[in-house]
């Protein structure tokens, strides 16, 4: 069983067109949206849900304001800004503490140090998990609730439910959708993974973001390719691009050019290789059997 | 005045907005300050190339044990929501990265075994160019204190200018803590399905945190009516419309500012920073 998955550093390179256009072309794999925070492959996948379950990233403390003295010693002690004197009277005072569900970390300090145990540390369910069926295969995926912390963790129960249904489905293949930025979800994405596919533009932002996200995958030891999209809109930095990529050990798997084809086929929920039989599909394709090469 | 240019999804324009937003307005006299708060891949300095004029080491604070005083009572383990500090058989090992400088176990330490030392994350740098004052964050390659880093970054804020603040795409802790005491949110979008489906994500995350908030729709006619009719049925403001333009793209492409290619968007950027005081003053 081997996991793919791609990343790019830089937002809106085309890792969710080319992730999509990959499960086409995989046909059958396990399909996984990492990108948790802002999750589009289900748009064109069209994932039929067959389990929810809950994700609890974390904990949040809560102040009950019918035992709260009013010592501020959890706004004291808070480091996150999370306690604020804004909470309902009670017979003691004119205004309790109360903890800013945002800001809270569930870090538990306020609970342990709360003279009266006035505060609780529970679960918080964060947003939700889902395993899917598609055209593609089967797909896990979330939703993360909003403003919402920990997609790391989320991340992580993703991929191992991922592997658990490849070996489940006698599937040897996982495409996971990656996110942009080089944190938390992102590292939780990559680690362990067997190939890892930076998806970029020719463009001095991507080429700089690009430069971050694999000093990154380099830095966990996992072999790296490259495809450089919208390629044509700077042929010169295409090959800067390409060239630099090449010395640092990154194999260049794809260039592939512009083309509204992506933009018409999202808005049909088709993947691009579904919407067109033309030259863009035949680079995506020869870009496809470059990465099942270097799959093995 | 602090605006905040976030979307959701990657890619849409912020930093085009952002930059060009804050040259616009240097131009037309004002005060202005540009802080990239996308700290894990900063891209503001590329087309801004501003002069750096101060470098600060970011840091968060980590547990640092001294064992002869540690009695294996095992309340720092105890207490840790993270896994990042255990103790076992009298000996307490820590796990810097998994740590959230909660300063809990060395407030429950029974034994003043624990104290706080500094673990570098980055840098904050800051300069100016052309009357804009610049500062952006770096964060290292593997650290996950994304927030952190904002917040300091973010230490730096000048009161006396606007200040437009370049977000991290997504809609989760690192845009959130960009988003925190500012005024105003510029979302930034694309009209395609994916666009439609982040900025949605996008309108709650800012609705959550109870801030006023305008559309820009970028490339506003490369896909479809979706985002424009989002806007139209929930009463969203679009406070601006940009077409797409290829020669913008290229241009983009090699670290050019769009009001230097088409320099009638200085004036439509100064529109969009007139537009959003106008609508915090109506509040």
């Amino acid at each position: 069983m081997k996991e793919l998955v791609v990343i790019s550093g830089k937002g809106g390179t085309g890792k969710t067109s080319m992730a999509a256009a990959f499960a086409a072309l995989a046909r059958p794999a396990v399909l996984a949206d990492c990108d948790v925070d802002a999750a589009d492959l289900h748009l064109v996948l069209d994932p039929q849900v067959r389990q929810t379950s809950d994700f609890s990233g974390g904990k949040r403390a809560t102040i009950d304001p019918s035992k709260c003295i009013g010592c501020g010693r959890c706004a004291g002690m808070c480091r996150f800004e999370a306690v604020r004197l804004d909470g309902p009277a009670n017979d003691v005072i004119g205004k309790t503490y109360a903890i800013d569900p945002v800001a809270c970390e569930g870090c538990g300090v306020c609970v342990e140090f709360c003279p009266v145990k006035a505060i609780e540390l529970d679960e918080v369910v964060n947003g939700h998990w889902f395993l899917s069926d598609t055209r593609f295969g089967p797909m896990v995926h979330a939703q993360l609730g909003i403003a919402q912390a920990n997609s790391g963790k989320l991340v992580t129960l993703i991929r191992r439910q991922a592997r658990e249904m490849a070996e489940e489905r006698k599937l040897d293949l996982i495409v996971v959708d990656g996110s942009p930025g080089i944190g938390c979800p992102v590292i939780a994405s990559i680690t362990g993974a067997d190939l890892v596919l930076i998806v970029t533009e020719p463009t001095l932002s991507g080429r700089h973001d690009l430069g971050r996200v694999a000093d990154l995958a380099a830095n966990f030891g996992i072999r790296t390719l490259l495809c450089i999209n919208k390629a044509d809109i700077n042929p010169q930095m295409t090959a800067q691009i390409g060239e630099e990529a090449r010395k640092r050990g990154i194999t260049v798997v794809g260039e592939i050019p512009y083309d509204d084809a992506f933009t018409k086929a999202q808005i049909l929920k088709a993947t691009v290789v579904e919407y067109t039989g033309g030259a863009i599909t035949e680079r995506v394709k020869a870009l496809w059997r470059q990465i099942t090469y270097a799959l093995g | 005045m602090k605006i905040a240019i976030a979307s959701g999804k990657g890619g849409t324009g912020k930093t085009t907005i952002a930059t060009n937003l804050a040259v616009s307005l240097a131009r037309a006299g004002r005060r202005v300050q540009y802080l990239d708060c996308d700290v894990e891949e900063p891209n503001g300095h590329i087309f801004l190339k501003p002069d750096i004029e101060r470098v600060e080491e970011a840091t968060v604070g980590v547990p640092q044990v001294d064992q002869s005083k540690c009695t294996g009572c095992g309340r720092c383990g105890q207490l840790c929501q993270y896994s990042a500090i255990i103790c076992i058989q009298k000996h307490v090992l820590t796990f810097e990265p998994l740590c959230h400088s909660c300063g809990g176990c060395m407030a429950v330490c029974p034994a003043s075994a624990l104290t706080e030392k500094p673990r570098r994350i980055g840098v904050a740098e800051y300069g100016a160019v052309n009357g804009v004052a610049f500062g952006h964050g770096r964060l290292d390659i593997g650290a996950i204190q994304t927030p952190a880093l904002i917040r300091h970054v973010k230490r730096g804020i000048r009161e006396d200018a606007v200040v437009i603040l370049d977000a991290p795409p997504g809609t989760s802790c690192p845009v959130i803590e960009a988003l925190k005491g500012t005024d105003f949110v510029l979302l930034v979008t694309e009209p395609t399905p994916f666009g439609l489906n982040d900025l949605e994500l996008a309108v709650g995350m800012v609705k959550t945190l109870k801030l006023p908030f305008a559309v820009v729709i970028n490339r506003c006619d490369m896909g479809d009516d979706g985002v424009a009719q989002y806007c139209r049925r929930e009463g969203i403001d679009i406070a601006m419309e940009i077409p797409n333009d290829r020669k913008i793209a290229e241009a983009y492409s090699r670290g050019q500012m769009m009001v230097d290619i088409q320099p009638e968007y200085a004036a439509k950027f100064c529109q969009l920073c007139e537009h959003t005081s106008g609508r915090m003053a109506t509040r």
